[in-house]
């Protein structure tokens, strides 16, 4: 599959949850195509299934029914095994409290995603390296999670997110743990990701601000997207 | 960094509990791997016992002596091939604390029971020729310095001469040793006549007896008929087999492997419970961690192996530090103990049950974690609904 055809694509997507005998529907009949090298903020209420969609686009979860397509194959049916692999392989995670290992280093925690690859150590060593300096903490790489102010952990999340080089980054509300500045920065250095390195991004935010760094804006309510100037701003 | 470096983190996370475990373990082992070496050196007779071997001796107690004269009656007994004769002698050297295990014994027949008893054909010669001659285990020459041309009393503290004295004075003529490494070589024996001859009281007594069979398939009519033999005399007897003559001289000293493997288990349920609990809850504690690893991509297999190693390695760290204290201590003993345990050390078969014990350890306390750590659901644990 090449870059022309979409990376994602939704069809008919069902998400149901049972809480006790209430059967409540986060989404149905979703239909969705995401293309190669978007940069889309989704944001909506609480409850309105933004995480859920999250979960569903990085195989953590599954649709109760409908397709998750990416670049032409189905990933919502293949086994956990498979599905560990693929996540691996194409899909980056950003988390709004970074969840870095607290016993590993900067550098030991951007490496965690190349202990799935069959590179050398040489070799791991250097992309961590790389992946340190695009999100400008090369300096921190010996620091432990807790040395770290809150901006500089979740650009060493950045950097785990990406040293595999994955070509989707899912991020949920990556600065919602941050003040304003952090918030910014690691905003500019998701948008270079996109704009330098081609990285789609799929950002869920509660911010209409870190909303703006995005180029499509997508509103999502009662299980249904609403793109920007459709009625929501 | 590898898997490896992530099961060292995981198990040190929190040093202090870390270190407290292998503290837990450390002292099971080196429990075990004390007990084990002693048990091991105790029951070493158990293991030598040759199986066309009898021992006879007075039914009311081993230490109980019988007539000199039962062992030609014993010789005439169809099935037998050789028997000896021994006496306790319980001797010293120099001093009380200087223990010598010695016997006073015919030695042609003694040597003819015991072929894995192996020296230099002169010696053999010297010994059996010489009735001062003293033959000297490998093992007690060298705990005494003793060597081949040396004279030396023994004392008693059982036995005296009619003279008084509780002296005899040998002459150090053979040095034998084992034709294998757990035939023991701790002991001395020397001509029952010389020992006899002087004797102030319990003449022409024996110890007892042993006696070599054509075959084992007929030890039990040899025993029957030794022992209907001396059916109601002043000095009846009890013959059985040298493995069960060696078994029952242990139970003197209580049941000693149920001593041991109560101990053992004992120590071994508690460390089980208490590295298990501690082991599920050092994986709850990192539910969240164990979830992110999963959505990087690392499979429930992997999840699985990581986990189980760790509780492999916390084991493994405090078993082998265990047995090493243990080593060191049994090889400490050893030289403090050479007069009345010989040949006492850390067997290579305790070292490899041992390191079994540990891996099982392990995994037993390791599984379930291991098991709740693969089914850890992602969602769930990062808090998303």
């Amino acid at each position: 599959m090449t870059e022309t055809g979409p990376l994602y694509t939704l069809k008919n997507l069902s998400k149901t949850y049972t809480r006790g005998k209430e059967r409540i529907a986060i989404f149905e009949a979703l239909d969705m195509t995401i293309s190669h090298g978007e940069f889309i903020a989704i944001m909506g209420p609480s409850g309105s299934g933004k995480t859920t969609l999250l979960n569903l686009l990085g195989g953590i979860d599954r649709p109760t029914s409908g397709e998750v397509e990416f670049e032409g194959s189905r990933v919502d049916n293949l086994s956990p095994g498979k599905l560990a692999a693929w996540r691996a392989r194409h899909v980056g995670f950003i988390f709004q409290f970074y969840n870095l290992m607290p016993t590993l280093s900067a550098a030991q925690n951007v490496e965690l995603p190349l202990l799935l690859t069959k590179l050398s150590g040489k070799e791991r060593k250097r992309r961590v390296h790389t992946a340190l300096d695009i999100v400008g903490i090369a300096d921190r790489a010996g620091h432990r999670p807790r040395q770290l102010s809150g901006g500089q952990q979740q650009r060493v999340a950045i950097a785990r997110a990406i040293v595999a080089d994955p070509e989707v980054l899912l991020c949920d509300e990556p600065t919602g743990d941050l003040d304003r500045a952090s918030a910014d920065e690691i905003l500019a250095t998701l948008q270079l990701l996109n704009q330098e390195m081609n990285k789609t991004i799929i950002m869920v935010t509660h911010d209409p601000a870190a909303a703006k760094y995005a180029r499509r804006e997508l509103f999502l309510d009662k299980g249904r997207f609403v793109e920007k100037g459709a009625g929501h701003e | 960094m590898n898997d490896a470096t992530l099961v060292r983190k995981g198990l040190f996370r929190k040093k202090m509990r870390a270190v407290l475990l292998i503290l837990s373990i450390l002292i099971a082992f080196l429990i075990f791997g004390v007990l084990g070496a002693f048990y091991s050196v105790f029951t070493a007779g158990v293991d030598v016992a040759a199986a066309n071997r009898l021992v006879t001796v007075n039914r009311i107690n081993f230490t109980m002596s019988m007539p000199f004269a039962y062992w030609g009656r014993v010789q005439q007994v169809e099935g037998v091939d050789n028997v000896t004769h021994a006496s306790w002698f319980g001797g010293y050297y120099q001093e009380p604390r200087n223990f010598v295990q010695s016997f006073a014994v015919d030695p042609e027949s003694y040597l003819a029971a015991y072929p894995e008893l192996v020296m230099p054909e002169d010696q053999r010669q010297a010994f059996l020729t010489n009735r001062t001659c003293l033959l000297v285990g490998a093992d007690l020459a060298g705990q005494f310095s003793w060597s081949v041309g040396d004279r030396i009393p023994l004392l008693s503290n059982i036995w005296q001469k009619r003279d008084g004295s509780s002296s005899w004075d040998f002459d150090i003529c053979a040095i034998f040793d084992g034709n294998e490494a757990t035939v023991p070589a701790n002991y001395a024996m020397f001509h029952y006549d010389y020992y006899n001859e002087d004797l102030a009281f319990n003449n022409d007594q024996i110890g007892w007896m042993v006696i070599n069979t054509t075959d084992p398939s007929v030890n039990d009519r040899v025993a029957r008929e030794i022992d209907n033999l001396f059916a109601n005399s002043p000095a009846e007897t009890e013959t059985s087999t040298e493995a069960a003559f060696n078994q029952a001289f242990l139970e003197q000293f209580g049941n000693i492997a149920l001593i041991l493997v109560l101990v053992i288990g004992a120590a071994f349920a508690t460390i089980l419970m208490i590295v298990g609990t501690t082991m599920v809850m050092a994986i709850n504690e990192r539910t969240k961690e164990i979830a992110v690893m999963k959505t990087l991509g690392f499979n429930e297999g992997r999840i699985f192996g990581m986990v189980l190693s760790e509780s492999i390695l916390l084991s493994l760290i405090g078993g082998l530090i265990g047995l090493g204290l243990a080593t060191l201590m049994v090889t400490g003993a050893a030289a403090a103990l050479a007069g009345f345990l010989p040949g006492l050390s850390m067997p290579l078969s305790v070292v490899l049950v041992a390191i079994a014990l540990m891996i099982g350890l392990g995994l037993v306390t390791g599984i379930v974690p291991a098991i709740n750590a693969t089914r850890i659901r992602i969602v769930e644990a990062l808090g998303k609904t």
